[in-house]
């Protein structure tokens, strides 16, 4: 049996509020109020979901549009990664 | 409350109820030249409370009361009257201010715009903020810098400077007059502390606000050294030198994120106040 990719997708456009710091990113997350501050590509990241939810490999081509990119497989599963990181900070959902 | 004192500093404005006489005398003597709450309405209600049965005659102890209170805070000694009001007084500001972005930091101007000194306890901001603010720079607090969220100017909040253990000799020897001091508390928890009257410009002055143009995080008792602090360390040490950046919201955020980045700053390690105001002079010189 095959398991559907996970797809993720940020709270809503406009909850995400970024500002540029000194090469990183402060990033305010309105539901919740938090403040955080991320390097990149976690900010690339966010921008590439507000756009619309997608599955890792979505993401992935949408960050390819405007960034180098090196090999795919590694790429992905580097992808997964900060998409996990994200997770876990609150700022992305795993859409059902 | 039997015993009752109003005062304006700076945008908020405080009434402060005692049980004992002693605390108001002195609240009324220290801020003789400060305005009146506009239309007689104080923002925050301090209340002077007896901690507990017999307690207003009995070793007489404070209990700090008010609109905003800390439940587990120690009761204070009777003769630490005034300390107890100054405490409350900010206490209330920290755990109630809602109007401006409001960091633990002191601040002096000069020619409008404001330097802002920011450190733990002990880093020696306050000391610094007033001895500046008598070798030409206007006092604008010693405990609380005002930050507009809208402008991003720099309010002052000028109350009495609180000096502790050694500040009390340094400004002493710098200020002549004797009737701005308050009476030294000694054996308070955190040692002897007197109270000193702002300059009367400060107080005069006390609703012009300031441009920020410099950021400090002096340091005391470490070899003189001096370095410019990147923005994303400036970012978090000032969200945890805030009362209430959380409480603000996003309002703080656009705020403070202006504040770092358009104000530079630099962490000061110094051994002696009197080289580190030559140091912040230079400092300043270089920025004009």
């Amino acid at each position: 049996m095959t398991h559907d990719p996970a797809r993720y997708g940020v709270d809503g456009s406009g909850t995400i509020v970024t500002r540029p710091l000194d090469g990183l990113t402060l990033i305010y997350h309105r539901p919740s109020g938090i403040t955080h501050i991320a390097d990149s590509p976690l900010p690339e990241i966010l921008q590439a979901l507000e756009r619309a939810p997608g599955t890792a490999a979505e993401v992935l081509t949408r960050l390819s549009e405007g960034h180098e990119i090196g090999d795919d497989e590694d790429a992905l599963e580097g992808l997964e990664t900060h998409l996990a990181t994200l997770v876990s900070l609150g700022l992305v959902r795993i859409a059902r | 409350m039997k015993h009752s004192f109003g005062v304006a500093i700076g945008p908020a404005s405080f009434r402060i109820g005692s049980a004992w006489a002693d605390p108001i005398r002195w609240l009324k003597t220290l801020y003789s030249d400060y305005p009146q709450p506009d239309d007689g309405v104080a923002d925050f209600t301090v209340l002077l409370e007896p901690a507990g049965a017999l307690r207003r005659w009995w070793r007489p102890s404070i209990g700090l009361g008010g609109d905003y209170r800390l439940p587990d805070a120690a009761p204070l000694a009777l003769r630490h009257g005034l300390l107890a009001a100054e405490m409350g007084m900010n206490l209330q500001m920290a755990l109630g201010w809602r109007r401006h972005l409001l960091i633990h930091a002191s601040s002096v101007e000069k020619d409008g715009r404001a330097l802002l000194l920011t450190g733990e306890s002990g880093s020696g901001k306050s000391t610094l903020a007033a001895q500046l603010g008598e070798r030409g720079w206007r006092f604008m607090g010693d405990e609380f810098a005002l930050i507009d969220l809208e402008s991003g100017a720099a309010w002052p909040f000028p109350r009495l400077v609180s000096l502790k253990n050694a500040a009390i000799r340094a400004l002493r020897a710098e200020v002549t007059d004797p009737e701005r001091f308050g009476p030294t508390l000694r054996e308070t928890p955190k040692g002897d502390i007197a109270h000193l009257v702002p300059p009367r410009q400060a107080v005069s002055r006390m609703r012009d606000s300031a441009t920020p143009a410099l950021l400090l995080f002096p340091r005391f008792g470490f070899p003189d050294d001096l370095r410019p602090v990147p923005q994303g360390e400036v970012f978090i040490r000032l969200t945890q030198a805030s009362t209430n950046y959380v409480a603000l919201g996003e309002a703080a955020f656009d705020a403070l994120h202006r504040l770092v980045t358009t104000v530079p700053a630099v962490a000061m390690d110094y051994r002696s106040g009197e080289e580190a105001i030559a140091t912040i002079e230079s400092l300043w010189a270089e920025q004009a």
